[in-house]
């Protein structure tokens, strides 16, 4: 599908500093979108996932949660995105009201496709629980499925996907409804290398593209430094932000940013403060 | 000066590759081997049956001992009227506790998957019925009900159970990322019953109609058994119990064959139809 055929509202509408809202009116750039105070989770089975977490998240970020296997990147993410309460603490929405918050989308660990639907219908979902009809749907899933570059395979069923395809339709599942705040969790964790890059490149550019706000979930040092505009380093037992890193890069970026001090730079202050936080617990 | 669209695509995977068709001596061997598995049961089949007449014609055994295959057939044809009759009846028995067992199952399902506390209080009356011997109860049912109502409530409570159990499993076993992806998008209870979790539990459920098909068979004979009385109503077991009382041992066997061959069938279709709702995504239905 060419650039031409697809509905020009979503560029053209919309003001290059702005990030649109389920309430219509835009948080301004660089303003928090949504801020965790002092915010605690514990697990009924007593595993204290997160200890007096503070985070801000602006709009127009793209932020990353980088830590160890089991620090709560996972809880965080769910308790931002309301699937789960906090034990301790609040979640502050720039509307003031977690009912107005921004749109969300949400990409799982997995790809997490209803097996028995097409990917049409998979990407349809969210819509259609906005009680759109499918006929209205349509151009907004075939716009979802070419920025994700499946444009042909709206009647495959999900079986018949390799495991990266069935990621990409998770992602235009969560596109499909124009989300200012997109969560994604770990999204690439289980893809090989040259297609983690490859998405990686295409993630950033549709960013800039649907002027969206992203938080992402990596154990990835390199991932994180290359993607973020700010990485909140995570370490475990309890889990908590241990370190924040400001990277002063325009994304898109290219390939040839790994190789600028920029990178360098917040790969070298990721890896130090999550080995400072290992070598403190050794101490113990 | 149009904007330049990202597209997400991974360099390996740009369209499906449709597998390419083994050769011909391939091809070939697979016939011969779908053509063996086809013919070496039925000829077994053949030989076991063969045999039976063998062994009933060499040594001369009275039918009412034990009555050769080609006897029972001819019996079959002979007594056909009355027991078409009788199989009418015992298929209709079947077929309304089916239809019974599969609404009743699935909705108290449905009341179970609203609320555990539910699920917990009536479970153990479901699990009571189930373990009783169906022997047992219907005598008493036949106290209670008039025999065609008893041996129709018998065989709804064996069926009953194995699509209650199915579907209750089923409708829990949504993928839970699946079940907060509709709470994200602020789906109801009634949107999450009929978009995901009833078509998680269709599998289960057809399992579970699979079952119920057979014991429905064997609850009805258990009751018509018991029942024992003649009239109007009397099914292909009642015609057994009969027959051995007059010594009729080739009706006993042709009548006996109308049971397993009615089982059969019954199996054959659920199977079938599980198989057309299933073969687009679920494993189990999938060609290999
Ligand atoms: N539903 C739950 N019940 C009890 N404990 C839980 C639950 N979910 C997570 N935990 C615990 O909370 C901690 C954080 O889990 P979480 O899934 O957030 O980790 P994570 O950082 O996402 O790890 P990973 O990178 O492996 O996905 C872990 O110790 C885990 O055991
Ligand atoms: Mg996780």
């Amino acid at each position: 599908m060419s650039a031409s055929a697809l509905p020009s509202t979503r560029s053209a509408a919309r003001k290059p500093d702005a990030v649109s809202r389920a309430a219509g009116e835009a948080v301004q750039k660089g303003a928090p979108l949504v801020t965790l105070l002092d915010v605690s989770k514990e697990f009924p089975n007593g595993v204290t996932a997160l200890a007096r977490l503070e985070l801000c998240v602006r709009a127009g970020d793209f932020l990353s949660l980088l830590g160890p296997s089991g620090c709560g990147k996972s809880t965080a993410l769910r308790l931002i995105a309301g699937l789960e309460p906090t034990t301790a603490g609040r979640i502050e929405w720039a509307t003031g009201d977690a009912k107005l918050r921004p749109r969300i989308g949400f990409v799982f660990q997995e790809p997490t496709l209803m097996p028995w639907a097409s990917v049409e219908m998979n990407v349809f979902l969210p819509l259609r629980l906005a009680g759109w009809s499918l006929r209205d749907a349509r151009p907004r899933i075939e716009e979802a499925l070419s920025l994700v570059g499946l444009p042909d395979f709206r009647k495959a069923m999900p079986r018949e996907l390799s495991g990266g395809m069935k990621m990409r339709v998770s992602i235009a599942r969560a596109l499909v409804t124009r989300p200012s705040l997109l969560l994604m969790d770990e999204p690439f964790a289980a893809l090989d290398e040259i297609t983690r890059f490859k998405l990686n490149d295409d993630l950033m550019r549709l960013k800039q593209e649907m002027g969206c706000t992203v938080v992402f979930v990596t154990h990835s040092i390199y991932e994180s430094a290359y993607l973020s505009t700010r990485i909140a380093v995570m370490a475990a037992r309890p889990g908590r932000i241990i370190a924040e890193i400001d990277i002063d890069a325009a994304l898109p970026r290219e390939e040839h940013f790994r190789r600028e001090s920029a990178y360098l730079q917040a790969c070298a202050n990721a890896a130090d403060a999550l080995h400072g936080a290992m070598d403190a617990r050794d101490h113990l | 000066m149009s904007p330049e669209i990202p597209h997400i695509t991974a360099p390996e995977d740009e369209g499906l590759t449709i597998g390419t068709s083994p050769g011909d001596g391939r091809r070939e061997g697979i016939i011969k081997a779908r053509l063996v598995g086809v013919v070496l049961p039925i000829l077994v089949f053949a030989i076991a049956i063969g045999l039976w007449e063998l062994i009933v014609r060499v040594n001369g055994i009275e039918p009412f001992i034990l009555p050769a295959p080609s006897l029972v057939i001819s019996t079959l044809i002979k007594d056909w009227g009355t027991l078409s009759l009788s199989l009418l009846v015992t298929l209709r028995t079947m077929a309304i506790a089916l239809l019974l067992a599969t609404l009743g199952g699935v909705g108290i399902a449905v009341i179970f998957a609203q609320s555990r506390l539910i699920e917990r209080s009536l479970y153990p009356f479901a699990v009571i019925l189930q373990v009783t011997p169906i022997v047992a109860i219907a005598p008493l049912l036949l106290v209670y009900l008039d025999s065609g109502t008893a041996i129709l409530v018998c065989a709804f409570i064996v069926a009953f159970f194995p699509i209650l159990s199915n579907t209750t499993l089923g409708l829990a076993s949504t993928d839970p990322n699946l079940r907060d992806l509709f709470k994200l998008y602020g789906a109801g209870r009634w949107r999450e019953l009929v978009l995901l979790r009833a078509p998680s539990a269709l599998p289960y459920f057809l399992g579970g109609v699979r079952i119920a098909g057979g014991l429905a068979l064997i609850g009805a004979v258990v009751a018509e058994i018991a029942a024992g009385s003649a009239g109007h109503g009397s099914g292909l077991a009642y015609r057994i119990v009969e027959s051995g009382y007059r010594l009729n041992i080739p009706r006993m066997f042709a009548a006996l064959l109308l049971i397993s061959l009615t089982g059969i069938f019954i199996y054959a279709i659920l199977a079938l139809v599980s198989h057309l709702l299933l073969r687009r995504w679920h494993e189990s239905a999938l060609d290999r």
